[in-house]
């Protein structure tokens, strides 16, 4: 442990976690003064390829307030076979079955290295994955049969015994029974009429059984699997004839006028969607795939009308409460989000379309649910089908990247209370004793649903320290953070992750050089934009930048070492040197820059940054610039102006978007076609370079990034310009660029 | 003497049409003023009576022989020599005195108080069938004069009073008023003479009747001469005397009715003759002298009163009673209808012409007026005053069938096409082109026959005018000389503007656990696969253009795709029923050979799908409501076949409960029983009609499933109804699919509007039907097929004129099946009169119930039954009493006299009044009621005439070789004979009657089994034999069901047989177990109420 840098990162790797601080000032009022909240971003399933599973289910505090979970940190007396719970310090006797435990035969969970355990629940029965596939016919001929052939293609990456179902929907809403032979069945219900759970499965017969059949048979103990099994099948059962389905799925027959747009029921697909769901397999890991190639034009949800003419909102539209159906809209889904939350299933979109789609007011239903997001503008696009694809690719044991229905339940020693988190998350309002008073993203309770969430999905977690100021911590004193999270895998097991850690405390008045030391800037910097990205869903985007604006003040106020009148003579420790280059690149970003960004686009940005690690978090804030030459390996750059040179190739990375750029002279080169003459053969490899590197980073990423190829002058290159910080313009070019 | 010779033809009722022939007008007149001479009466009532006897008597039987049967046949034949004759007025008036000479034997029961006349009543009965023709009048008259005859025993009889009233129906008295002396003989005579000439074509003329009455007057000279006779005939034995005078001339014709008359009758056959000099006497002569016994009647009548709501009272005359071959027969009427009128063409040309029976098979031949399988009227001479409409109380109403199918030999309405500027109309009141439209300044303007305004003709329309200023080329447009013709109308004819597209059929296939069982489902699919080739084309189009859908439904509904580019159909479930819409556009709708095998596949599909279903529940509105979002969808009218099974309980609009209280029966309550439960059913109905989607319902229940209610949309979008209680694979199957057939099959117009415009004067008010009204002029019907009727009820706006009559003009337009839209037009023209002795010989009998019916049928919607059958009695009361004081002759009070056209007007309306609607037995579900109410609303003529009096068959009577249908006895028990087979039709049921002691070789050749006991009672397919009485019935059921727009199924009872109670419902002349006065009694009552009126 030699530096903060080499800790925090083995923090990282074994717990997922990375705090803010990692000396936490002992005092509420201190705590205040530090600016950056004491927060942490957690990445509840970070990938452990060495943390095997335990086969046992976790030992709890007996507290029921508490219920906190054996670890490390907890003091154990071994004979007389008691544990000292490190939250609430209840005294609790083991289990019987730990009757054998000593020093020298401890279980896995008291072992330091243990700090992230996994638990194995073998109770309950075990409920197989669910896709339901709700596919919007109001597509272009090309695009509906490039969807439909990732369709099937998705098929034969499901496990054979998950479940499928598939709805479609245009002017009507169709669910698909899959068990019958012969004659393709379907429900039909009406586009424009909202329907509430109890009616869709009345109206979807699922609710019948109930008295008659029931008397029918009696012996009939799997009642729930035989209802639904209409709709809702094993992939191995009907992988025929769903393809054959999908082979015949034809575009919405109805008539679209010329200056109409397709009546599109999105709205009530999903609330089907939803119901269905709500009414066959409650809390158990299912995910509702929506694919639609517009906006919704009708019934609730509706986000704009049909007539062409009058086009779908923009933020202009918004800031003059222009947009009709915005709050509608926004209030079914939501609606719905919350439902399927409460279920524990998640809502994946994949709009695809090149104007707006509604992901404005969809959005929730992914952000609320841990759903992805995709936006595209074609199905017919690799962008697309290999985003797609890559939702099923399955780690080295041969399962998805995937986990359902998880709760995350933090723990804290007394300190500390709970102050919220950012994320994709609904709260389950479960107040405690460790929950604070002061709210910081969805705050209130001390557990959170995450109903999808992947091997990178990332919470920010916000904490508030409480421990009073005349009421000093004794020296050596550290504070516990204790993370549980319950999840259903893949393989459709439930699991248990449990991730304690402990910080010390330092008393800010005389360890602010301890603490400063332990400031981790980069997730502070991601930390902080959260909070900024989650008050920017709900202000005006000036108060925003002018808060983020204040919080760097102050922070620079706090630990800035200058002299007054003498802004040359400021300087900042290297902890906190990056830290203003990340807030200005944040403040320039399209998550808080509507400018430019249809309202879909900005919630598109927004729902991933809300998600990603903080690796990929901050390339969001600041993307890489690489810059390849023939003076030596690829290096990084200033995302400056200045680094835009004319014999050098760079490479961006934003995220979002991959760019090649080729400096003028490069390009020319290429142009004469140096690269294909053998005497050059050093040039042709200085082009595949970067090419080679933006494969690699298309590879891993996801969703895929847009991929733009350009070069100088070229008009792509203003995905480029735009991101690079203008230190030269056509204004200071020369002035500048001689100095 | 020929009169009396006439006579003996029995069909005496009909007799008096033989005259009309002849006579026609100028007879009437005559006629009417006879009536006056009516007084005479007084004392004829006694001769009457003997009177009608006598004719038929007096021809052969007077003498005792009776022998009824000649009668028939010497009628017949009789009949046809008077025809022939015709201009010998005598002679018909012979045959028509031969009917009243039946009628006599009727009345001779009465008579038969007498004594004397007593055997030959006997005699008398058997004949009754074929007397029946003379009226009922006739009879009673007869009745009457006994008891005048034998005043003693009428006394006693009191009972037969009534019958007594009978005689004087027989108004043909009135005639002998003319007489004076004769007043009963001349009853008797007239009314024989009516039978004379009535007897066929003479029935016909037989409306004149009224005049006919009249006519006695004529006879009134010879009557005189007559009645002397007459009255001493009756007196004594009547019946000798009046056998004498029958004898004379019809002697031998007469026979038949001589038998019947034998008895009392013989006195009256005196009459007849009289009357039949008189030739007018026919009318008269034929009711008239029937009367005699009225006297009497009146008497024993008072008991009477009770009778309209039981014949209880009267009973006690039984011993007395009337003879009921002394009454009006139908079978009478109808068969003298047939011989007389049956053999020519009915030609159009003439203004006010009365047309054969419906029961009557004639060619008609168009030249200028609708053909009356178009249009038919209540009365062809309507009173030129409201105040006379009122005093006669006659409804003036026109039942029309506008797209009435007909017979192969005659040929369908030209179609007229006038290009871009369609039809040309009149200007003011939108009337069409029609013959009646006169042109003037040589044939540049022309003035409408309806509101008189001059319109200018077009240039391309212009022609000019002949010397009699007719246009030169009238003859050769439909439009100027035929009396029904079509347009083809132009898009302003069209729903928005817009041609239609071809018609659509949707099948909508209840698949809930009772049909799956029954094994309808499977049935119905595989009967599908084959009648789609079957839909209705337009003629010369190689295929129907007519494109096909299916929906299946329980408590959801099922919609298939079945485009043609499918490998296998598609089915769309549609739960939310609440809300109902069409979920796919495309493949919903099909041409059947392009999408033959997808369609195969799903009907082969369908039963399989469902076969474990457990769903009971149904649901029916939003059923309809889709097929109708389905046509609209598709912007077509069309028609949805809906086959459904149970009360739609399942949660939906419309969702129905069970309501059946046979408690309420009787009560002011019982009208709910046909009123539909909820609105809901109107609504959508409305809703359908503006889409032009018309429903046919075809009900399979087990239990009560609201037939009030259901129908409630078939009913006003034009379709129909078919009811399959209890249905059963093995047992109803020929019955379901034969219907299903003719219904697919059948032609029909849709999104079809019908107006019908009236000259000045009078106007429609009233429509009874299936269909739908928005306004009070438009009758709008989202279908029409060639089996439906409206009936039309008129009144007076204004004063009419005699001179140009009255108009009619029926213009319906509606697409047809390949989707043309076009203008059919009826035209028809009436007389006026200013006599209401003109209205009363002009009537119809068959389309005055079957306005009355539908009258009463609606009644029972909004007011208690009771007194619905309280306003027809009183109404038929009133209306005869009008005749009897306005247009007979003068008689006692105790006379029952009938206009000849209307001598059936009682047993009728006795029959509507015990129809199962308005008295409903025990066994009868209100169900029933429903479908019953349901289907007459929309019958026509001939269906009601058979459904309310059944017709009854004897199979064995008549030759094996015999190829024509047998002659149909009345429906009484007293017909039967226990060594004989019936075959019992009203058009929706079919029975076999098997005596008791029916030879065994007969039982053997039907059913293939040794003894009666072991036929299997209710049977309801008989055997395949290959001998000639097998095929012989088998052929005569097949023909039978031909006839009917409805399958008959068959079943087999016999006599003592717990089924037989269900048969004997159907024998309407006897008292009926719910509480449905006998034929007899019916008529004492209604005597007594006319009484009543009188004084």
């Amino acid at each position: 442990m030699a530096t903060y840098l080499e800790f925090i990162q083995q923090n990282e790797e074994r717990d997922g976690v990375r705090f803010s601080w990692n000396v936490w000032p002992s005092s509420r009022l201190e705590a205040t003064r530090m600016v950056v909240p004491l927060a942490c971003l957690f990445t509840p399933l970070k990938e452990r390829p060495d943390l095997p599973p335990v086969q046992y289910e976790p030992v709890l505090c007996s507290r029921p307030t508490c219920k906190a979970v054996l670890n490390p940190l907890c003091q154990v007396d071994y004979r007389a076979k008691l544990w000292a719970c490190n939250f609430c310090f209840q005294r609790n006797q083991f289990p019987p079955a730990y009757g054998g435990i000593s020093e020298v035969n401890q279980p896995a969970e008291l072992m330091p290295q243990f700090s992230t355990i996994e638990y194995m629940i073998q109770r309950g029965a075990q409920s197989p994955l669910i896709f339901l596939y709700v596919v919007d016919t109001c597509l272009e001929e090309d695009d509906l049969q490039a969807l439909k052939e990732s369709l099937q293609m998705s098929l034969s990456l499901l496990p054979p015994d998950a479940l499928v179902g598939l709805i479609t929907f245009g002017r009507m809403v169709q669910v698909h029974e899959l068990s019958c032979e012969g004659i393709s069945k379907s429900y039909v219900f009406r586009g424009t009429k909202d329907l509430t759970a109890k009616q869709i499965q009345d109206m979807l017969g699922l609710t019948k059984p109930a008295m008659p059949m029931q008397q029918a048979r009696p012996a009939q103990p799997q009642e729930h699997p035989f209802v639904s099994s209409r709709f809702l099948q094993p992939v191995h059962k009907i992988d025929m004839n769903l393809t054959d389905l999908l082979g015949e799925l034809q575009r919405d027959p109805w008539p679209v006028t010329q200056g109409k747009r397709p009546l599109r029921s999105t709205g009530v697909a999903l609330s089907i969607a939803v119901g269905l769901l709500e009414g066959t397999f409650p809390n158990t890991g299912a995910r509702i795939m929506l694919f639609t190639g517009g906006p919704p034009t009708q019934g609730p949800g509706m986000v704009v009308g049909d007539e062409l003419k009058i086009p779908i909102r923009s933020w202009h539209d918004i800031e003059k409460d222009n947009a009709r159906f915005m709050k509608k809209a926004t209030k079914h889904y939501e609606m719905l989000a919350n439902r399927t939350a409460a279920n524990g299933h998640c809502i994946d979109i994949y709009a695809c379309a090149l104007d707006q789609t509604g992901l404005l007011e969809m959005k929730c239903c992914a952000n609320l649910t841990g759903g992805y997001m995709v936006m595209g503008d074609s199905f017919n696009t690799s962008l697309f089908k290999q985003t797609f694809q890559r939702i099923f690719t399955k780690d080295f044991n041969g399962d998805f990247r995937m986990a359902f229905g998880a709760t995350l339940d933090v723990k804290t020693s007394r300190e500390l209370k709970i102050a919220g988190a950012i994320g994709p998350c609904v709260s389950l309002n479960v107040k405690g004793p460790c929950v604070s008073e002061n709210e910081l993203g969805v705050g209130g309770t001390s557990q959170w649903k995450i109903c999808g969430l992947d091997l990178t999905s990332t919470l920010g977690i916000y904490f508030e320290v409480v421990n009073q100021h005349n009421a000093p911590i004794p020296q050596g004193g550290r504070g516990a953070i204790q993370f549980v999270t319950h999840y259903q895998h893949s393989s459709t097991q439930r699991r248990i992750r449990v991730t304690t850690i402990a910080r010390n405390w330092a008393d800010a008045q005389t360890q602010l050089r301890h603490i400063e030391a332990a400031f981790d800037q980069e997730a502070a910097a991601v930390l902080m934009a959260r909070l900024g990205v989650f008050r920017a869903e709900s202000e005006e985007g000036p108060d925003v930048l002018r808060w983020l604006d204040r919080q760097l003040i102050r922070l620079c106020q706090k630990f800035g070492q200058y002299n007054k009148e003498d802004p040359a003579s400021f300087r900042l420790s290297d902890s906190f040197s990056l830290y203003p280059q990340f807030m200005f690149h944040l403040r320039r970003s399209p998550f808080l820059q509507v400018f430019n960004n249809s309202p879909d686009e900005s919630s598109y940005y927004r729902h991933h940054f809300a998600r990603q690690d903080l690796t990929q978090s901050l390339i969001m804030i600041q993307p890489i610039l690489y810059s390849y030459s023939f003076h030596g390996p690829p290096e990084p750059v200033l995302l400056d102006s200045s680094s835009i040179l004319a014999d050098k190739i760079l490479l961006m990375d934003t995220f979002f978007q991959i760019v090649i750029y080729l400096g003028e002279t490069i390009a020319q080169w290429r142009k004469a076609g140096y690269q294909d003459m053998p005497e050059y053969e050093n040039f042709k490899h200085l082009l595949q370079a970067p090419l080679d590197d933006a494969q690699e980073i298309l590879q891993a990423r996801f969703p895929m990034p847009r991929y733009i190829n350009t070069e100088h002058g070229g008009s792509q290159a203003r995905f480029l310009l735009s991101k690079v910080n203008p230190s030269q313009t056509h204004n200071n070019l020369y002035a500048w660029g001689q100095c | 003497m020929n009169v009396n010779q006439s006579i003996p033809p029995v069909p005496p009722f009909g007799q008096p049409q033989p005259v009309y022939p002849g006579y026609h007008q100028s007879s009437y007149s005559g006629q009417s003023g006879s009536t006056a001479p009516a007084i005479p009466y007084g004392a004829y009532n006694g001769p009457v009576p003997g009177y009608q006897q006598t004719p038929p008597q007096g021809i052969s039987r007077a003498p005792p022989s009776s022998g009824a049967p000649p009668a028939s046949t010497a009628q017949a034949a009789c009949g046809q020599v008077a025809y022939g004759q015709f201009g010998q007025g005598d002679v018909q008036n012979g045959p028509s005195s031969a009917v009243q000479m039946q009628r006599l034997p009727g009345s001779q029961p009465f008579g038969s108080t007498l004594a004397p006349v007593g055997s030959q009543p006997a005699v008398l009965q058997p004949y009754g069938p074929p007397p029946t023709s003379a009226q009922v009048t006739a009879q009673l008259a007869g009745m009457q004069i006994s008891s005048a005859v034998a005043p003693a025993p009428p006394s006693s009889g009191l009972g037969y009073g009534p019958p007594t009233s009978l005689a004087s129906a027989s108004g043909s008295f009135p005639n002998s008023g003319l007489y004076g002396s004769y007043p009963q003989g001349q009853a008797s005579p007239v009314s024989q003479a009516q039978g004379h000439p009535g007897i066929q074509t003479p029935q016909r003329s037989a409306p004149s009747q009224a005049s006919s009455f009249t006519p006695p007057v004529s006879g009134g000279p010879r009557l005189p001469s007559m009645t002397g006779p007459l009255l001493p005939g009756q007196g004594f034995g009547g019946p000798s005397v009046s056998q004498p005078n029958h004898v004379s001339s019809p002697p031998p014709q007469a026979l038949p009715p001589g038998t019947q008359m034998t008895g009392p009758l013989g006195p009256p056959p005196p009459m007849h003759s009289l009357q039949q000099p008189g030739y007018q006497p026919q009318q008269n002569g034929s009711f008239g002298s029937a009367r005699g016994p009225q006297p009497n009647y009146g008497s024993p009548y008072p008991a009477a009163p009770t009778f309209g709501s039981q014949p209880g009272p009267p009973q006690p005359l039984p011993p007395k009673r009337l003879d009921p071959d002394a009454i009006p027969s139908p079978i009478q009427v109808i068969e003298d209808d047939r011989n007389n009128r049956g053999t020519e063409p009915f030609v159009t040309g003439v203004r006010g012409q009365v047309p054969p029976l419906v029961t009557t098979n004639f060619l008609v031949k168009d030249q200028g007026n609708a053909s009356p399988r178009y249009i038919r009227c209540t009365s062809y001479n309507i009173p030129c005053t409201s105040d006379m409409a009122k005093q006669a109380q006659v409804p003036l109403a026109a039942v029309i069938k506008p797209l009435a199918t007909l017979p192969p030999d005659e040929a369908s309405p030209y179609v007229v096409d006038h290009g871009e500027s369609g039809p040309l109309r009149c200007n003011r009141c939108k009337a069409y082109m029609c013959p009646f439209m006169q042109f003037i300044e040589g044939g540049r303007r022309f003035q409408c026959c309806f509101c008189s305004c001059i319109n200018d003709v077009p240039p391309q329309y212009f022609q000019h005018l002949d010397h009699t200023g007719k246009r030169v080329d009238a003859y050769d447009r439909p439009e100027l000389s035929l009396g029904s013709y079509e347009f083809l109308a132009t898009v302003d004819y069209c729903k928005n503007n817009k041609f239609p597209s071809p018609p659509a059929f949707i099948f909508m296939i209840d698949v809930s656990y009772n049909a799956i069982r029954t094994g309808l489902v499977r049935l119905l699919c595989e009967e599908l696969k084959s009648l789609l080739d079957f839909l209705p084309r337009e003629c010369g189009a190689e295929e129907s253009a007519i494109r096909v859908g299916f929906v299946t439904y329980n408590k959801v509904l099922h919609f298939y795709n079945v485009k043609s580019s499918l490998a296998q159909p598609q089915m769309m479930v549609v739960s939310d029923v609440a809300d109902m819409f069409v979920p796919l556009l495309d493949g919903f709708l099909v041409n059947v050979n392009e999408s033959r095998a997808v369609i195969t596949s799903l009907l082969d599909q369908i039963p399989e799908m469902f076969a474990d279903t457990r769903e009971t529940e149904t649901v029916f509105v939003p059923v309809i409501q889709a097929g109708m979002e389905a046509l609209k969808a598709a912007e077509c009218a069309g028609k949805l076949f809906l086959f459904h099974t149970s009360l739609p309980i399942a949660e939906a609009p419309g969702k129905l409960k069970n309501r059946d209280d046979r408690k309420l029966i009787n009560t002011d309550k019982e009208k709910t029983l046909f009123q539909p439960q909820t609105g809901a059913y109107q609504t959508l109905a409305k809703e359908c009609v503006a889409q032009g989607c018309c429903i046919d319902l075809f009900l399979f229940p087990n239990q009560y499933v609201d037939v009030a209610t259901l129908s409630v949309v078939p009913q006003l979008t034009g379709g129909s109804v078919y009811k399959y209680a209890c249905f059963q694979v093995e047992n109803d199957q020929e019955r379901f699919l034969s219907d299903l057939r003719r219904d697919v099959q059948k032609v029909v117009g849709f999104d079809a509007v019908m107006r019908v415009r009236t000259s000045t004067g009078i106007r429609a008010v009233d429509f009874f039907g299936a269909f739908y009204m928005s306004n009070t002029t438009d009758v709008e019907l989202a279908g029409l097929d060639g089996d439906k009727t409206v009936t039309v009820e008129f009144k007076h706006d204004d004063r009419l004129n005699e001179e140009s009559g009255a108009l009619l003009q029926c213009a319906l337009l509606y697409t047809s099946c390949a989707g043309q839209r076009r203008l059919r037009i009826h035209n028809l023209a009436l007389n006026c009169c200013t006599q209401l002795a003109d209205l009363y010989r002009n009537c119809e009998t068959d389309t005055l119930i079957n306005y009355m019916a539908k009258f009463a049928y609606r009644g029972v919607l909004n007011s208690p039954v009771k007194a619905v059958r309280d306003t027809l009695i009183t109404q038929c009361a009133q209306i005869l009493a009008c005749y009897r004081k306005n247009c007979a002759s003068p008689s006692s009070a105790g006379q029952l006299i009938l206009p000849e056209c209307m001598k059936l007007l009682p047993v009728y309306l006795n029959c509507v009044l015990k129809s199962d609607v308005l008295q409903p037995g025990a066994e009868v579900t209100t169900d029933d009621r429903a479908y019953v109410r349901q289907l007459v609303t929309s019958m026509d003529v001939a269906e009601t005439n058979v459904f309310f009096y059944p017709r009854l068959l004897p199979l064995t009577k008549s030759p094996i070789e015999s190829t024509t249908e047998p002659t149909a006895v009345r429906a009484s028990e007293e017909r039967l004979s226990n060594g004989d087979i019936y075959l019992l039709e009203n058009g929706l049921n079919l029975f076999l009657w098997v005596g008791a002691s029916v030879q065994q070789g007969v039982v053997q050749s039907l059913f293939s089994v040794s003894s009666f006991s072991q036929i299997t009672s209710g049977l309801s397919v008989l055997p395949v034999l290959d001998n000639p009485l097998s095929k012989k019935v088998r052929g005569l059921i097949d023909s039978l069901r031909a006839q009917r727009s409805r399958y008959m199924k068959l079943i087999v009872v016999k006599q003592e047989d717990k089924l037989e109670m269900l048969f004997k419902h159907f024998l309407v002349e006897d008292k009926s177990l719910s509480g449905g006065a006998s034929y007899v009694d019916f008529l004492c009552h209604m005597h007594k109420e006319i009484r009543q009126l009188l004084s």
